[in-house]
């Protein structure tokens, strides 16, 4: 490139105005961690200080652990997280699939009617899910959230997948055909793992919705028994509002499993974001 | 689908056997699809025509949406639920897009050091729920705990400060600024992309031309990102019209105070659900969902059909 000036004023501003930002980004969580680590004097005496051994106290998180079922609450939340991520993998590739190998009349109508619901959000048509689940004795379950979220996540990963899927070559998998490999075969075995990347992406845009929703959790699961961590904590906080030391560590064990999840992959979920699946 | 064996036209005189596999990879996707997304949608719709006269489920044509747009107490809730949609949408606009095309436009400078670090940590709070979001911002803007006003101090402006969330002028561009503290992420990680993706030689020309810092950025980079530009905006307004979460979490489902925060998705679930003394009406939840719906389709045209086409494209 030519010698473009670095001006060090420029490079020194720019810096300033990230970091400033980041902290904006992180202070609240920094407060929130760092706080639920502390008596109920501390918090409210020097509720930026780090905790000390004469401050730190784990009443708190005792509270939590004791009066809500926050374990039961991340079992739900990872079930059903879990099993719906594998299901709009496994069917949105299978779809993806089929929508990009192989030219049939109506493909392309398909192919529109199935984009529909990247943009109209399911929530929608609420009214009538409840409807449903409520005929076919679902409320209640954690079944009605699997197939929610995973009508939900599917139209983006058609989307995205098949996008993908027009760039594995073609000469691949006419030499499988060749090979006498079924069409099937021809799926899992040379298109899918050359696609790998690509569904990672799809599983972490799929993910963070369905982990921090609230609404269907609310609505069609609501019961002691099927409680995502969202509901959960938000119903905890909700009686234990004058209780600050149980409402911060409420809150961090909810931050918690998020953060630890993003440092690790938090590399492939920007490649993700970044390299243009999304355009 | 009777006519997934039909082929193009150019092989179709050749008859195939029916291909089986295509109804094979496709069913799945569609019928859990159909089933669970659009058929309840559409379902959703007819509701809006319908309501309960005498304990029975009658035809009613379009009196619901009368009612909701004329009746004197309900219209009042909704024209004020779709006015703060509107502004909620705007100040999502005029600060979360414009903040988060800075942000990517300063880590896009190149050999930018730490540029992977920011990245990381500013994208944080969009990985987080509403519930926890509304409940560090109610903590840290509460009089009570006082970390606002203690910072406020610091930079001599503790005079300004006021409980923003109870108060019904400033409750509502709180709300929304929350929301956007937690969505910046978003449009940053796009136009990021976007900016990444416009060729070097570009930028060299550019540069031989004697264009470079800020009118490198207006004049050559912002033309080539407005596709991704019109993009947020569309995943905003879509994201906008249908929120919930947030003010549920931070102002409870009465969207207080005195429904200064009411926005659709909050009316919905009210309307729909009942709340206290009001009672649930599935008729009336299925025509304010309907009219979401309205609002939110005609934003997608708009999109595809007029923006999108006259937006130029760039290959490279």
């Amino acid at each position: 490139m030519a010698t473009a000036r670095t001006s060090y004023l420029r490079t020194g501003l720019i810096h300033l105005a990230l970091i400033s930002y980041t902290l904006i980004a992180l202070f609240p969580v920094f407060l929130t961690l760092v706080n639920s680590f502390k008596t109920r004097n501390a918090i409210f005496r020097e509720p930026m200080a780090i905790p000390t051994p004469s401050t730190f106290s784990l009443v708190g998180y005792e509270t939590v652990l004791k009066q809500g079922d926050f374990i039961g609450y991340f079992q739900n939340s990872l079930i059903v997280t879990v099993v719906s991520i594998a299901l709009v993998l496994l069917f949105g590739a299978m779809a993806a699939f089929a929508l990009s190998e192989y030219r049939f009349r109506g493909n392309l109508l398909m192919g529109l009617y199935l984009a529909l619901g990247i943009m109209i959000p399911i929530r929608l048509g609420t009214v009538a899910i409840l409807q449903g689940m409520v005929a076919a004795g679902l409320v209640n379950t954690l079944t009605a959230l699997v197939l929610v979220y995973t009508a939900q996540g599917l139209p983006l990963a058609i989307f995205i997948l098949s996008e993908f899927m027009r760039t594995v070559s073609d000469d691949l998998k006419n030499a499988g055909r060749i090979d006498g490999l079924s069409e099937y075969a021809i799926f899992f075995r040379l298109v899918l793992p050359l696609v790998r990347p690509a569904m990672a992406t799809v599983a972490v845009f799929t993910m963070i919705p369905i982990w921090n929703d609230l609404w269907f959790p609310l609505i069609l699961a609501p019961g002691e028994a099927t409680k995502t961590v969202t509901l959960g904590a938000q119903m905890f906080i909700g009686q234990f509002v004058t209780n600050w030391n149980a409402v911060l560590s409420a809150l961090s064990l909810a931050i918690l499993p998020v953060l630890v999840l993003y440092v690790i992959f938090s590399r492939q979920l920007i490649r993700g974001i970044t390299s243009g699946a999304v355009k | 689908m009777s006519d997934i064996n039909t082929a193009d036209p150019e092989t179709a005189p050749i008859k195939r056997p029916f291909r089986w596999h295509i109804l094979v990879f496709l069913a799945p996707a569609f019928l859990v699809y159909t089933a669970i997304m659009i058929l309840p949608l559409i379902e959703t719709l007819r509701l809006s025509l319908y309501n309960l006269v005498d304990g029975q489920t009658v035809f009613v044509g379009l009196t619901n949406f009368t009612t909701l747009f004329s009746d004197p107490r309900l219209s009042a809730s909704f024209w004020n639920a779709l006015g703060n949609n509107l502004i909620f949408f705007v100040i999502h606009m005029l600060v979360q897009n414009p903040v988060g095309i800075a942000l990517a436009a300063m880590l896009s400078v190149s050999k930018l050091r730490f540029a992977t670090f920011y990245r990381t940590a500013i994208f944080v709070p969009t990985l987080l729920s509403f519930v926890i979001v509304g409940f560090i911002w109610k903590l840290i803007l509460s009089p009570i705990w006082g970390i606002a006003p203690g910072m406020m101090d610091w930079v001599g402006l503790k005079w300004a400060f006021a409980p923003w969330l109870g108060k019904s002028e400033s409750a509502l561009i709180t709300v929304s600024l929350i929301s956007v503290w937690q969505y910046v992420g978003i449009p940053m990680m796009l136009i990021y992309a976007a900016l990444l993706n416009i060729p070097d030689e570009v930028l060299e020309a550019a540069e031989c031309d004697g264009i470079t810092g800020w009118s490198q950025f207006w004049k050559i980079k912002l033309p080539l990102i407005l596709p991704s530009i019109g993009i947020i905006s569309i995943l905003t307004f879509v994201g906008n019209f249908n929120a919930f979460d947030l003010i549920y979490t931070v102002q409870g489902a009465l969207a207080g105070p005195d429904g200064s925060t009411d926005i659709l998705g909050t009316l919905l679930y009210r309307t729909f659900f009942g709340f206290q003394n009001q009672m649930g009406d599935r008729s009336m939840g299925a025509t304010i969902a309907t009219v979401m719906f309205l609002i939110i389709l005609a934003g997608v045209s708009l999109y595809l059909f007029v923006i999108q086409r006259r937006m130029r494209r760039y290959q490279f």
